[in-house]
């Protein structure tokens, strides 16, 4: 298979416009004749199915959940990035472009990459013109935080909450093309095959979740928006049905798989508590901004606060170990995902972890409450304010800021974070790998395209913080729904998609013994039990730190899971009816094979890049060591049977704007 | 800890339901309570806990698990997402119960939610509540005007965004003796009507929006604020009256 990214020629701040004007348009009134499904309705695809309607297109769009408002996107705290240098900071349309490329660690492409920087302030715009109600300041203007990897504020939030109220907006947007017909909604369904004609995905194959009943749909293209595969670890920040399936059905159509083991693993989340846990929690990595990290400096005090005999706020300034702020003096608190988590790791490896459990690190706010409490006491004019005065109005400060998270966390550890520092520890949380598109975000499936967390594109190997939303609503916004023309042109002439073919039968067969073939399993153990086993194997192999040996000691023993699975695996009730178990176990047979597939590549990679790091390859201080001159390139991967048999596939990254060098931090 | 639970169960939305005992053990303090429910249902799987209609596992909404998503939605109780404040089911601790209790767990009960199965409603209507006119007409382009040239009061910007926290779960209709959607309709008509992008629309859209609440089976308000005791996102009785306030005004300017 040969690959062409079709990039536009010419200078990368002219890509983009060059491109739009250059690409083929439909005119409105063919625009009517043509059929697009959309999977998914997080940000990506209820973005993009509103968009797509707008322009005259008809639309399907496709949720598991019972309402498209209750996508993934959702939970998204912390805010969202643009380059609006409203704070006056120095920030631009290439800083982004540029701390984009450098955080995700030189593994991604600048023309992609530079769109999205462009893109970015047209999604505010957006997004205010929709009534999203994002923070303002005193004056009425929008507020902005920084998030970690950059030394500018260009991220706009609406408290905690920010993923809520974008999706809010982009499911109005939906909900009013919903209301003209222009959009029809398929709740409580799943996708599960899709369909290509001469080669040309021309539908899908889903199922309703209420009745078990399979459905054929006809589509001139298909965007999948179906967001990232973290949950192949069972424990993530994802939500609970969030899955890989969608995209593993195109990979086995043909589409290729890109990056698979660059994951993200965030360093904020609330630690494990116990064998029952079903998710862990994300905490914002905006507390980053005011809260600092630290361990303890002595090993005894460490063992003494996880016997519970030492409290941490009974700990002198001199006896912590703020190691973040020792190890990297120019960004602190504020270094990239990926640097915060194996720093959290390396520590508790050596002894100096906290919690019952010793996997945790502190979250502290004591210095940010005086801080602000200070400079509060100094606004209101108050003279000679007490030092319960100060922490008063410093608590309230940080209450209006972080208000939402702090709650959060109470209700789930039982501990008061203004009183006592909080505890985190690195959770899977994102996946930069995803399917393989071009400039266009085609896959290499024609008409099937990919958007949002579902495709590889942006982030390279690492992704910097309010970059998911960000890269979200500008596919489905300002991307997909230009590009998506230029394959459609060749389609004004085609006519209804009928799924009376053969090739919609035989999608629909093969789901049919696939399902039968789980339902005749009847073995003794739950989706659940393997699912948990698959994350262990992935956690211990192909987490935080990966090793040659490790991984392919994975991979044989998720052939031996996979195959277990479909001998022993129980599953009750009946294919017709309501049956969660049943598309549980659907999921989970999928993330049995990439989970593979993302430890091949990783073993593939004799390289540390981002979230990717293989012990082989570090420095003697322990950072990552990339390897740009035989690893500068995507790896793509194209479906063979076994995940062990696929091939790989490269795509050359070349670098014509910015200078590869090593990532410093410090 | 070891529980009682009173689980509603019902194959399907034609069938008729019934309470069933189960009984479950090992509850630690840190579990959430749809972990509780993952374990009951583990056991009702393997065999360990007794299920003796052969009911399966039980049914139940969920996805997030941290608040935000909406979709959890169970009556604990006789409480919408059970004891406690500002909570959904899924934040809910098991630290919350005691040892030997007995818990009762059904599902939303409103005209306008018909149960699917178990604990899972149909809640759709929210969904056409919303196509009726919560949004503000305004298609994608790359040019709407820039985000800071219309600057918005923070307190305005600040009471829109507390109402816009809604996540749509219904617990507002599960806990009025009306099964009335007002709190749900006025959090999007107040969050539209306290920003100036949404006033070109603002008559039209609190009366498509209140008379699709109506056709979808919601009873009427009477005040009693149950609702936003136990909504989880603390949407303010505030929000009621400023949309019985948009209607009236919008029924003087249309009659005019
Ligand atoms: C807890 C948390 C906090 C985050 N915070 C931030 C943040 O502050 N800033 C930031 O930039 N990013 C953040 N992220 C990342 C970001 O939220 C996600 O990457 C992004 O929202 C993904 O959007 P999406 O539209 O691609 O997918 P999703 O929102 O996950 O939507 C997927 C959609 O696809 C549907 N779907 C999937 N498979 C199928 C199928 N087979 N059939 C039918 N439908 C299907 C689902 O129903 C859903 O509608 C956060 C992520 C998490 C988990
Ligand atoms: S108003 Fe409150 S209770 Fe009602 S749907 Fe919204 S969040 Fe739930
Ligand atoms: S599961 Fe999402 S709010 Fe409870």
């Amino acid at each position: 298979m040969k690959l062409d990214s079709k990039i536009p020629e010419g200078p990368l701040d002219k890509k983009w416009t060059n491109h739009k004007s250059n690409i083929r348009l439909v005119n409105p009134a063919n625009k009517r004749n043509i059929d697009v499904i959309v999977i998914g309705t997080g940000l990506a695809g209820a973005s993009a199915s509103a968009s797509l309607a707008e322009m005259g297109y008809n639309v399907k769009a496709f949720c598991f959940q019972d309402s498209p408002r209750r996508a993934h996107s959702i939970a998204a705290q912390g805010g969202i990035n643009a380059a609006k240098n409203y704070q006056n900071d120095g920030d631009s349309v290439y800083r982004l472009f540029y701390d984009t490329v450098k955080g995700g660690d030189y593994r991604s492409r600048e023309a992609n990459v530079y769109r999205l920087a462009e893109v970015s302030t047209n999604i505010i715009d957006q997004c205010v013109a929709q009534g999203v109600p994002f923070a303002r300041d005193y004056g009425g203007l929008l507020d902005n935080r920084s998030f970690g990897g950059v030394q500018v504020s260009r991220t706009f939030y609406a408290k905690g909450q920010t993923g809520q109220q974008l999706l809010l907006g982009a499911y109005s947007a939906l909900s009013r093309q919903i209301s003209k017909g222009k959009v029809k909604l398929y709740n409580r369904h799943e996708m599960v095959e899709i369909v290509k004609v001469d080669g040309k995905a021309r539908g899908i194959i889903a199922k309703n979740l209420v009745t078990g009943e399979l459905e054929r749909h006809g589509a001139h293209a298909v965007v999948l928006a179906s967001g990232g595969y973290g949950n192949v670890f069972f424990l993530s920040t994802n939500a609970m049905g969030s899955n890989g399936s969608a995209a593993w059905k195109a990979h086995r159509q043909g589409a290729l798989f890109s990056n698979p083991c660059f994951t993200q693993i965030h360093p904020t989340c609330i630690p494990v508590s116990g064998t029952y846990q079903s998710k862990l929690t994300l905490m914002s990595e905006s507390l980053r901004n005011d809260g600092r990290i630290w361990v303890p400096k002595e090993k005894e005090d460490a063992e003494a606060i996880r016997q519970g005999k030492l409290k941490p706020t009974d700990l002198p300034e001199e006896k912590r170990d703020y190691y973040l702020e020792r190890r990297y003096p120019a960004f602190g608190n504020l270094v990239p995902r990926d640097v915060a988590s194996r720093a959290a790791k390396e520590r508790c490896d050596a002894g100096y972890g906290v919690n019952k459990t010793g996997q945790a690190v502190y979250l502290d706010f004591a210095s940010a409450i005086q801080r602000y409490g200070k400079e509060e006491a100094a606004v209101q004019g108050l003279k000679n304010p007490s030092a319960q005065e100060i922490t008063d109005l410093g608590k309230k400060v940080v209450a209006s800021k972080y208000g939402n998270l702090f709650q959060m966390y109470e209700k789930i550890t039982g501990d008061n974070p203004y009183q006592t520092p909080m505890m985190i520890f690195p959770a899977v949380h994102y996946t930069m790998g995803g399917l393989w598109v071009d400039y266009n975000l085609m896959t290499s499936v024609p008409g099937l395209f990919a958007t949002g967390e579902s495709n590889f594109s942006d982030h390279g190997a690492n992704r910097l913080g309010a970059s998911a939303l960000m890269q979200g609503l500008a596919d489905g916004y300002f991307v997909l729904p230009y590009t998506i023309g230029d394959y459609l042109a060749d389609d004004i002439r085609t006519g209804p998609i009928s799924t009376d073919s053969k090739e919609f039968e035989d999608a629909e067969n093969e789901i049919v013994e696939r399902t039968q073939k789980l339902m005749n399993a009847k073995g003794k153990h739950s989706v659940d039990e393997y699912h948990k086993k698959l994350g262990l194997i992935m956690w211990n192999e192909c987490g935080m730190s990966r090793n040659a040996e490790g991984l392919k000691k994975a991979m044989k023993e998720i052939q031996e899971l996979r195959a277990d699975f479909w001998e022993n695996v129980k599953i009750p009730g009946n294919i017709n009816e309501y049956n969660p178990e049943l598309d549980k176990a659907g999921r989970v047979a999928d993330f049995l094979e990439l989970g593979e597939l993302m430890c091949k590549d990783a073993l593939e990679r004799e390289e540390s890049a981002g979230g990717h790091f293989r012990e082989e390859h570090q420095t003697e201080e322990g950072e990552a060591k990339r390897d740009d001159e035989n690893y500068a390139f995507v790896s793509c991967w194209n479906y063979k049977g076994n995940p062990s048999d696929a091939e790989l596939i490269k795509e050359d990254l070349v670098f014509e704007n910015i200078e590869l060098k090593t990532r410093s931090y410090k | 800890m070891n529980l009682t639970l009173k689980v509603w169960r019902q194959q399907n939305a034609d069938s008729k339901g019934e309470m069933v005992t189960y009984k479950v053990s090992d509850i630690t303090p840190d579990m959430s309570f749809l972990e509780m429910i993952d374990v009951l249902n583990e056991g009702i799987l393997s065999g360990d806990i007794e299920d003796k209609q052969n009911y399966g596992p039980v049914a139940f909404d969920h996805d997030c698990r941290e608040g935000i998503c909406g979709m959890c939605s169970m009556y604990i109780n006789g409480e919408p997402h059970g004891p406690g404040r500002a909570v959904t089911t899924c934040q809910l601790h098991m630290r919350e119960f005691s040892d030997g209790e007995t818990i009762y767990i059904e599902p939303w009960r409103a005209k306008a939610f018909p149960i699917i199965k178990d604990l899972v409603t149909d809640r759709s209507a929210f969904d056409r509540i919303i196509q009726a006119g919560g949004y503000v007409s305004v298609n994608t382009s790359g040019n709407t005007q820039d985000a800071n040239a219309l600057p918005i009061p923070k307190e305005n910007a600040d009471a829109a965004f507390d109402a816009a926290t809604c996540i749509g779960c219904g617990a507002c209709v599960a806990a009025c003796k009306n099964s009335s959607a007002m709190l749900f309709t006025s959090a999007k008509v107040a969050q539209l009507s306290l920003l100036p992008q949404g006033e070109p629309e603002r008559e039209k859209r609190v009366m498509d929006m209140v008379k699709q609440m109506d056709e979808e089976g919601f009873g009427n308000c009477t005040n009693t604020g149950a609702c936003s005791v136990e909504c989880p996102k603390e949407i303010s009785l505030e929000n009621i009256a400023r949309m019985n306030r948009e209607f009236l005004r919008a029924n003087l300017t249309s009659s005019k």
